[in-house]
């Protein structure tokens, strides 16, 4: 840990610079999923299924489904954005591209590499759900300005889902082998996380499950800054993430430092 | 020719890497002067990336230390990574950019000022001969082409030491001789260079001093010319569809006699007379007199067996 202290540096910045470089280049192709999915999911969900749902009821609300429901994408999109970032891309740069290898021929060291694709991997959240909530706010689904929240919400949440990503590219062999971590952990937060239904109306083994998955304590903080719901339990998952965080990214350290220096 | 200054670029000592029960290579010493150009000389598997990576500060060594200019590679890597230039054995062109974005992505990583860089990478794609190819996409270039990327990028930084793990593998005549012309012309800057090669045509061709490395050892080090003189001597004499008695006749004579397969090999201590010797004694033999290379040098002190 002091040694990851001691090699840390601001030319971590300098991989970021590179990766956002890309970003830039292909910014049309890049822009266009987070700025049309929220339109898709709030015609197919809010008016099409919402449409045979009359009220959820939440933290003491009423509330329409879509109203219910469009935080949830914006928490979705912040696990999505990091997580596919630092796992398929990451893994693209490493072992097909071998993009880590020559940034390690410069004065760069394997710790810059790794937190520097940690902080892309936020950044691609931050950047996503920062446009999702734009119109989502159009869309007047979005309290102000107590939604603005979420921006830092999405950054300590892009930075736990990019921990956790990178921890399973540096203990993946191949590319295929990704499919097994989003069977097991990333479609069910997907579904079960309080993103398409509250938590509350689970059986109650499983909603005690639910509070142990990450997205789960996303969605409710992203909830409740976009309803403008202050609740105190809002701190216990705003530590909750920024624990995980923590963890996640000594742990990504280390194991990518193993991975990536034999 | 040979410009050896007192002060070695390079410095090993007792360098080893063992991964589990492999010794990838096993307590290795060596010096290489400033402005020299070295050669790392063996088969798959002698050590020579392994050493080179290391001193590159890719790999930890297990034991042992090495440095560049007096820069400890395990204490202080930053610093010997600014002072080097690597050219990986396998192409790590960044295919997401086009060739000048390349130099200039790759010149932020040294901290260089923007200019700079930019200023380096006109003169260095002019250096490799790729001015044309400047906004070319790294997927439209030939394997030439990329080496001759890889080693400007390698250059960006003006380093002192150039380390080139296999610059010219896989590429045809002329890319490799591109490649040679590119090493040798870099002998005027002082640029100190080290690089891996099994092709000992290469070894011959630009380096001052050659270091053969078999099993994770070195076997021997000097001049190409030195080694070949020393170890097989001057000439060669190559032979087949031969008789029993011309083998004999070859044993009575001073020199090492080597058979393999259906061929004969013989480095005769005193090369002179061997000529007329055979010719008067075995006139209708099939033979050739050759000059003896390094890669006689190479194959008498590695064997002539496939290793992998």
């Amino acid at each position: 840990m002091r040694a990851i202290v001691r090699n840390a540096s601001l030319r971590s910045f300098r991989v970021w610079q590179r990766d956002m470089d890309v970003y830039l280049t292909n910014w049309k192709t890049e822009f266009l999923p987070p700025l049309s999915e929220p339109v898709l999911y709030v015609f197919a969900f809010g008016f099409g299924l919402g449409s045979l749902i009359h009220r959820v009821p939440y933290e003491g609300r009423d509330l329409t489904y879509i109203r219910f429901m469009a935080p949830g994408i914006v928490s979705i999109a912040v696990m999505f954005w990091s997580y596919f970032e630092t796992t398929y891309s990451s893994f693209v740069r490493m072992y097909y591209q071998r993009t880590f290898d020559a940034i390690l021929a410069t004065p760069l060291l394997v710790e810059d590499v790794i937190l520097g694709e940690l902080l892309w991997g936020t950044t691609k959240a931050l950047i996503a759900s920062t446009i999702m909530l734009g119109i989502l706010w159009a869309l007047g689904l979005v309290a102000w300005p107590s939604g603005l929240w979420v921006i830092p919400v999405a950054l300590a949440g892009g930075a736990m889902f990019s921990a956790m990503g990178l921890v399973v590219t540096a203990v993946t062999k191949n590319i295929s082998s990704f499919n097994l971590p989003m069977f097991l952990m990333i479609t069910p937060m997907f579904t079960f996380s309080g993103t398409f239904f509250p938590v509350g109306i689970l059986p109650k083994w499983a909603v005690w499950i639910a509070w142990c998955l990450p997205l789960t304590h996303v969605s409710y903080v992203v909830r409740a800054a976009v309803l403008g719901l202050p609740r105190a339990q809002v701190v216990w998952s705003c530590l909750y993430i920024l624990g995980f965080a923590v963890v996640f990214t000594a742990l990504a350290l280390k194991l990518m430092k193993r991975r990536l220096i034999q | 020719m040979v410009t050896r200054t007192t002060k070695p670029a390079i410095v090993a000592r007792e360098l080893s890497k063992r991964y589990g029960d492999l010794e990838a290579v096993r307590g290795v010493s060596f010096e290489v002067g400033t402005g020299e150009i070295v050669g790392f000389l063996g088969p798959n598997g002698a050590g020579k990336t392994t050493t080179v990576r290391m001193l590159s500060c890719f790999l930890p060594p297990t034991s042992g230390t090495a440095s560049i200019h007096d820069v400890d590679v395990r204490e202080r890597p930053r610093e010997v990574k600014q002072l080097i230039g690597v050219c990986p054995q396998e192409d790590n062109l960044d295919p997401d950019f086009h060739v000048m974005k390349n130099l200039l992505v790759y010149g932020r990583y040294f901290g260089l000022p923007r200019k700079v860089v930019r200023d380096r990478a006109i003169e260095l794609l002019a250096f490799v001969a790729l001015s044309d190819k400047a906004h070319a996409e790294i997927q439209a270039l030939s394997g030439g082409m990329k080496r001759r990327l890889v080693l400007a990028r390698a250059l960006l930084n003006e380093p002192k030491v150039l380390i080139l793990d296999e610059p010219t593998t896989g590429l045809d005549p002329q890319a490799r001789h591109a490649i040679w012309d590119r090493i040798r012309s870099l002998r005027s800057h002082g640029t100190t260079v080290l690089l891996t090669t099994h092709y000992m045509e290469e070894a011959s061709q630009v380096c001052d001093r050659v270091i053969v490395m078999d099993g994770g050892r070195i076997l021997l080090e000097g001049s190409p010319l030195e080694l070949v003189e020393r170890e097989v001597g001057r000439t060669v004499v190559e032979a087949w569809n031969y008789h029993e008695d011309f083998v004999q006749f070859l044993h009575s004579l001073p020199g090492r006699l080597e058979e393999v397969a259906d061929r004969l090999y013989f480095y005769p201590d005193e090369s002179d007379h061997v000529d007329r010797l055979l010719e008067q004694r075995f006139p209708h033999q099939e033979r050739l007199i050759r000059r003896a290379t390094l890669e006689d040098v190479f194959l008498k002190l590695t064997g002539r067996a496939l290793r992998d």
